[in-house]
């Protein structure tokens, strides 16, 4: 089972990664989908592993219970990271619509002109 | 800390404090404006006339404010003989500088902002001579060097002050970093950063293997500041400044602050071989150059540049010789210079004001027109020459009876030759000054034809060349306070006498020398000034520019490497570099034994694992068609939530679950306005790069995740499971953790999380209100828009459903605190069932029964979720301490209720509002864009085939 976590966590970061590094602004948001769920499932990993053995208290006697704080540290985090995502949506939506164009890298700048103001003032 | 101490303290803050009035009084009238400037300098000249006695009979006042003792700072100030000198001399100098710019200034300048100037330069200054703790005294240090760029710029009209001004900061502020380097070396070898404790050590400093470099460091940072060769260029670019400052600061107080610092230090690191050489030698350099170059200067205010840097050389130069005599004629001729310098400029100041030029070479026979300002200037440059009967004479003296008798590399010629020859300078450029301004005939082509300035405009030269003649005549007065002085620096016990006449000593003929010598030069001024034009020489100010421009361009181009506007670019180093601080960390660490058994894999778990895999890998592969890459993403969000259900995690399961259903809704929504199709533009190379960022990256997490899985960790859980249901009435432990353990942590989450809703909104309407707004009504969005959008069977499912989820999202809610559930699934189950209902049966329609606005919901979420936290302080308890109880009603079952579900409330409202003032924003952006407003759910009969055309 903790291969198959591990893997799923490596697969999911790597194919963010790669599509954070795309030069258009709906691949990095997928991309930055995808790394949220690793980052979620890692943090979630953190706690270790169990199965059958949730967090809400038992009343028969003595249970163990998997670690209950990466749950709730996970819990928030997936409700932040869809605003994060919600919040980049729109701005890519608005850089869109007012430069036509969905490129993230700015055209390289002619620094000409910059260099020549500095020597006056 | 007595009486004394909060003097001294009242002294050090009193021009701060001051330095508030002049901007507002200016609105009373230049007068009053002046005169709130006077008061604060002139009441702590008072109170350091009150302290003077003590402080002249060898008392140290004392005063200390503990500010940051962890790291050794602390606002500690003492006055001793020196600091009374330095700060007697800023504050009066001050005084009469302030009298000087009232008239000086003209109707057009803004005298608020120079006053203000001028008091914050003051109180930097005034900290550095006061300091008993040298991080403070660093700090003042960079303050002096700031408030003077302020200053020496006034002018901002003029390219020049510009120019000088930044020259300035850029100068002394590197020779301010270099001082901070060697401070902090001083602060190491003696354990701590007061001054006093410093100067104590001077023996454990000097025997330190790291005295040279903080020997080194600290002279760099005092060379600067005072000007001294090969750094001496600034001051005379510095010039551009109005006079009042060129005065104040280049002449009496800021020019002097290295002076200061050598003195100040003189007991730790002089008294060795590298200080003798070093600080003697620049000194000598120094005074010979720049006596050189002022006397063929035509600017009148760059005369008195260069003749400040050779002055302040001559000072450096005492200061290196190490002596305690040599001592002595330091702090006399700072004395002096100060009286007779700060004069000179003030005279150079009337001569400009009045014939509009400062230009040698343009005047001339101005005694018969300002006969008062002759008087003035001509008895302050001869004093400047050193001749009898005035100040700069004596300490003169002093000075060549010193280097007299100084050995300079086994050389006991060198500098005594020296020392004479820019005392010959001295007396050439000061006679310079007075035959070439006001002696010879009267011309008739002055730019502007001059008389005697008003009284208030003299007065201050005037009281400084009394002074001038004072103690020329009378030496015996200032004797006092250069004892007091003297023995601050030397830590001696010393009782000079100053007095005029000492005998045929070597020091008088080299005087004769060098006043025989400087009239024969002033003779031969004209044909040595032809040579001097001619002879080729390095101009400072071109090579200072072409540095700065060299500078410029080496960090532009190390910048671009790194930063050149491709976010792409950023995110690659980032990502890359991460994954090698990853591997260093793991290189130079290792790994201990597993303690984990791995569990078993079941096969319905390994079929969600291939499903996640081959996903992920398919939205990379496919992701330039973006509607097949987001049904792919719904793929990889179902299994996650699949994997945490099946490993002990529910309430995770529910939220990614709801999380991702309302994900895929805005990004269909937003793919909506957006290109379908992500153009394949990548390079081959780009994408192996990416490619190999990404495996490692990948790597290097799953590696890491693999090797903490298999390891037991100490956790801090027990606690929250053993109290969760005692301390916090709830047995499941998430939720109790999220509402009441780490409440704090929640509160902050739900607030960004209604930020995020407010930004998405504002970010809607500022495009609504810009170029994009034409754009989306120009694009015809209708090509690919069902006619059917509103279809009968999904509008009367949604509002089947409506109650039904309305009834699940309580349920959910309330049993939160028990079972998995809470605030936040309930939120986002709601918000679905609502999407639902735009979704089916129209934007228009949802809106119109819409009761409450998203806003209002955020704003009252946090407020609950913040009001529930504030009511348990009215029981003393701390923030967000939750209690609970329980209720029985018949017939229902016994039930518990706690404030953590009022939090709860709090959470939920919030994350409902954000999430839906986020769609509605996009919603909002469809209509804009020409999407019909249906006021009826079924607003399209097929039965009635309207085509397109007709529709429109």
């Amino acid at each position: 089972m903790e291969i198959i976590v591990a893997s799923s966590i490596g697969v999911l970061t790597a194919g963010g990664v790669y599509l954070l590094l795309r030069l258009r602004t709906f691949p990095v948001i997928l991309g930055l989908a995808l790394l949220s769920y690793a980052v979620n499932v890692f943090l979630f990993a953190s706690g270790r592993l169990a199965t059958n053995l949730p967090p809400v208290l038992s009343p028969y006697g003595d249970a163990s219970y998997t670690d209950p704080l990466p749950q709730a540290l996970v819990l928030t985090a997936i409700v932040i990271s869809f605003g994060m995502t919600a919040v980049l949506v729109m701005i890519g939506l608005g850089a869109f619509l007012e430069a036509d164009s969905d490129q993230i890298d700015m055209e390289p700048e002619e620094n000409g002109a910059d260099a020549a103001n500095e020597g006056s003032a | 800390m007595g009486l004394g101490g909060t003097l001294l303290l009242l002294i050090a803050v009193m021009p701060f404090a001051g330095a508030l009035l002049p901007g507002l009084m200016i609105r009373a009238g230049r007068n009053v404006c002046a005169i709130s400037t006077a008061v604060p300098t002139f009441l702590a000249l008072t109170m350091l006339v009150v302290l003077a006695p003590s402080v002249m009979q060898g008392d140290v006042v004392q005063a200390q404010i503990e500010w940051l003792p962890q790291l050794g700072l602390s606002a500690s100030f003492f006055l001793d003989g020196l600091g009374l000198l330095f700060a007697g001399m800023i504050l009066g100098v001050g005084l009469l500088i302030t009298l000087y710019a009232r008239f000086y200034l003209s109707g057009e300048d803004p005298m608020g902002q120079f006053y203000t100037y001028l008091l914050l330069f003051q109180g930097a200054m005034l900290g550095i001579v006061l300091s008993d703790n040298i991080l403070l005294l660093l700090i003042f240090w960079e303050l002096t060097s700031l408030s003077s760029f302020l200053l020496i710029g006034f002018w901002k009209h003029l390219p020049e002050g510009r120019q000088g001004a930044r020259m300035a900061l850029a100068v002394t502020g590197a020779g301010g970093l270099a001082m901070i380097g060697g401070m902090l070396i001083l602060g190491n070898i003696v354990g701590s950063y007061n001054l006093t404790d410093i100067l104590a050590a001077g023996d454990q400093i000097r025997a330190s293997e790291w005295y040279l470099p903080a020997l080194i460091l600290i002279l760099l940072g005092a060379f600067t500041k005072s000007a001294q060769f090969p750094f001496h260029f600034w001051l005379p670019h510095a010039m551009a400044a109005p006079t009042p400052v060129s005065a104040y600061l280049h002449s009496a107080t800021m020019v002097k602050a290295g002076v200061f610092l050598l003195a100040r230090m003189w007991p730790a690191l002089a008294g060795t071989d590298a200080w003798f050489y070093i600080v003697s030698t620049t000194g000598l350099v120094t005074m010979v150059l720049g006596a050189l170059i002022a006397l063929f200067k035509d600017d009148l205010k760059a005369l008195l540049a260069f003749s400040t840097v050779s002055h302040l050389g001559l000072l450096t130069m005492l200061l290196g010789f190490g002596t305690q005599a040599a001592a002595v004629a330091a702090v006399f001729h700072v004395i002096n210079h100060l009286t007779f310098k700060a004069a000179l400029f003030m005279t150079a100041g009337i001569v400009d004001h009045e014939t509009h030029t400062r230009d040698i070479k343009r005047l001339g026979g101005l005694r018969h027109l300002m006969p008062i300002t002759f008087l003035i200037g001509t008895a302050a440059a001869l004093s400047m020459a050193g001749i009898p009967l005035f100040n700069g004479f004596l300490s003169k003296e002093l000075m060549l009876e010193e280097a007299s008798h100084t050995d300079w590399f086994g050389s006991a010629y060198a500098v005594p030759v020296m020392a004479t020859i820019g005392a010959l300078l001295s007396v050439a450029y000061s006679l310079r000054f007075i035959s070439h301004v006001f002696l010879g005939p009267v011309r008739d082509d002055y730019p502007h034809k001059p008389h005697d300035p008003p009284f208030g405009m003299w007065a201050a030269p005037a009281l400084l060349v009394a002074m001038v003649v004072i103690i020329g005549v009378a030496p015996f007065l200032a004797e006092g306070i250069v004892t007091a002085a003297a023995n601050a620096v030397t830590g001696a016990d010393l009782h000079p006498h100053l007095k005029i006449w000492h005998g045929f000593t070597p020091a008088l003929w080299m005087s004769v020398i060098a006043v025989a010598g400087g009239i024969v030069l002033l003779l031969l001024h004209k044909p040595l000034d032809k040579l001097w034009i001619a002879a080729p020489r390095p101009e400072a100010k071109a090579i200072f520019d072409r540095l700065i421009a060299g500078l410029v361009s080496a960090s532009r181009a190390i910048t671009e490497i790194g930063h050149n506007g491709a976010i792409s670019r950023y995110l690659a180093i980032f990502t890359a570099s991460s994954v090698a601080l990853g591997w260093v960390a793991y290189s130079s660490g290792g790994l201990s034994a597993p303690t984990r058994e791995l569990l078993p894999v079941s096969p319905v778990i390994f079929v969600g694992w291939v499903m996640l895999i081959v996903a992920t890998l398919s939205v990379v592969t496919m992701h330039h068609h973006r509607f097949r890459a987001l049904v792919l993403i719904g793929i990889i969000g179902l299994s996650i939530s699949a994997g945490f259900a099946y490993l002990s995690a529910p309430d995770l399961a529910l939220t990614q679950i709801s999380v991702e259903t309302v994900t895929i809704m805005l990004l269909l929504l937003a793919l909506h306005f957006m290109p379908k199709i992500t153009p394949k533009e990548s390079s081959a190379g780009l994408k192996l790069r990416d490619g190999v960022i990404a495996l490692g990256a990948g790597g290097g997490v799953a590696a890491l995740a693999y090797a903490f899985l298999l390891r037991d960790i100490e956790t801090i859980s027990d606690y929250h499971l053993a109290n969760s249901y005692e301390g916090g009435g709830g047995t499941n432990v998430v939720n109790v953790i999220l509402v009441d353990f780490r409440g704090y942590d929640t509160f902050g989450e739900i607030i960004v999380l209604g930020i995020a809703g407010l930004v998405i909104y504002a970010v809607m309407h500022a495009l609504l209100d810009g170029p994009a707004a034409r754009r989306l009504k120009n694009t015809d969005y209708s090509h690919d828009r069902s006619r059917d959008r509103h279809p009968m069977m999904m509008v009367v499912a949604t509002r089947v459903m409506m109650p039904i989820a309305i009834v699940v999202g309580a349920y959910i809610f309330l049993r939160g605190h028990n079972q998995p559930g809470g605030g936040f699934v309930a939120g986002l189950v709601i918000a679905i069932a609502l999407l639902m209902q735009y979704m089916a049966s129209g934007f228009a329609w949802t809106q119109e029964r819409q009761r409450m606005e998203y806003h209002t919901m955020i704003g009252l979420g946090v407020v609950i979720a913040g009001l529930t936290g504030v009511g348990s302080w009215l029981f003393g308890r701390p923030f967000l301490t939750s209690d609970f109880t329980y209720i029985h009603l018949p017939p229902i079952e016994e039930f518990e209720v706690a404030t953590a579900m009022l939090f709860d409330l709090g959470v939920f409202l919030t994350v409902l509002g954000g999430v839906m003032l986020m769609l509605y924003s996009l919603s909002r952006i469809a209509r804009f864009a020409g999407e019909t407003v249906n006021v009826d759910p079924m607003d399209y009969d097929p039965a009635d085939r309207i085509t397109d055309e007709e529709e429109r």
